[in-house]
């Protein structure tokens, strides 16, 4: 079964491995984000996630939250989804960190401010994991939805969902350093590789699994 | 009355007086049958239009239209519902991004909905409502009581076909 050769394929050393080049793109990430909010901007965790899609829901905040993300799709060497998603809480720090006014739910001003801000965190992400890997990734233009996480986390599954039930997901947290304690809030990019693409980033890498099994 | 809940590519059948959900339906469609004599409820979440999709040789029936609606249709049938008798509504198939380049995986969620009409039409089971397309996720509810199917969206009325 599909499922349980990917889960299997993910062992230790190559969890390190997705980690450490995630962590470049995400770091880049973090960089653009720094100089858009003309403050400092860290990766703080990092998470390499294989997990049924039901379990990625509920990792995203269940079914019914309501996020605002924006979604871009990568072709090329590597393909695959990428997703910077935002709760109210989050959007509404993110937006007074940035324009200095306070915004209540998902404003105009506020989905365009989040618009601005995906565009910049997927542009750097995939730019950062393109230039490390020496791999080409073409990236549609990344559009905006307001809605339930569900609806928005099982559109972004779904080429994953013609091999398999499971997906590895690579969340990336971006935080800000001067939030006052106990307010500190994130900004989250969800990376959804292909299947296929796993194999193409390991041999890249020399870490590739021919003769393995 | 307890609330069945089906995730992502799954599906379940209840019985009087419980009921079937699935939660955050986006370019997915929840196709739920119906038994009104024997008040038998079933829902499956349908991810993608057809198992011709599956790469791969094993994969969850319960994921593509034209496999998940005739599983869902045995389940029924083995819980005790009537072929003849079986009606369907269906919810969901959302476009939730909108993209310069219409590209089949953009247009996925009206293709869900017309495999869903389709397989329906093969299995002779009456598609009595829909509510599908826009641009916006569904959490959906069939209540074996009544065969009502409840859809609740971001923003919008409750809305119940």
């Amino acid at each position: 079964m599909n499922d349980k050769t990917d889960a299997a394929r993910l062992d230790a050393f190559r969890t390190d491995v997705l980690r450490e080049i995630c962590n470049i793109g995400a770091g880049n990430a973090a960089t653009a984000l720094s100089k858009l909010m003309n403050r400092r901007v860290d990766m703080r965790i990092l998470r390499v996630l294989p997990l049924p899609f039901n379990d990625i829901v509920e990792y995203a905040g269940g079914a019914e939250n309501i996020v605002a993300a924006v979604f871009a799709r990568f072709e090329g060497s590597l393909s695959g989804n990428v997703l910077f998603a935002a709760d109210e809480q989050e959007a509404r720090h993110l937006i007074l960190a940035l324009t200095g006014t306070e915004q209540e739910g998902f404003s105009p001003l506020a989905c365009s401010v989040i618009q601005e801000i995906g565009n910049i965190l997927i542009g750097s992400y995939l730019t950062a994991l393109s230039d490390f890997l020496g791999m080409e990734l073409r990236p549609t233009v990344p559009s905006l939805a307001v809605d339930m996480a569900g609806a928005i986390l099982s559109f972004s599954l779904m080429e994953i969902g013609r091999t398999s039930d499971t997906a590895i997901m690579i969340d990336a947290c971006l935080g800000t350093e001067d939030a006052p304690p106990g307010e500190e809030r994130t900004s989250r990019i969800f990376l959804l590789p292909d299947p296929e693409s796993f194999e193409t980033i390991f041999i890249a890498l020399g870490v590739g699994d021919h003769g393995k099994d | 009355m307890a609330k069945i809940k089906v995730g992502i590519a799954e599906l379940a059948v209840a019985r009087f007086p419980d009921s079937v959900t699935t939660l955050g339906l986006g370019s997915c469609v929840g196709v739920a049958i119906y038994d009104e004599t024997k008040r038998i409820a079933g829902l499956v979440h349908i991810m993608l239009p057809a198992m011709d999709l599956a790469k791969g040789t094993e994969f969850n029936r319960a994921k593509f239209a034209d496999s998940g609606i005739p599983q869902l249709l045995e389940m029924m049938l083995r819980a005790g519902a009537l072929g003849r008798r079986l009606t369907a509504k269906i919810a969901g198939g959302a476009q939730m991004f909108t993209f310069s380049d219409k590209t089949d995986s953009v247009r996925i969620g009206s293709r869900n909905v017309e495999a869903c009409r389709r397989t329906l039409q093969n299995l002779r089971i009456p598609l009595l409502a829909e509510d599908t397309g826009g641009s916006f996720g569904r959490t959906v509810e069939i209540f074996s009581e009544t065969g009502l199917y409840e859809i609740r969206a971001v923003g919008k009325d409750r809305k119940i076909i």
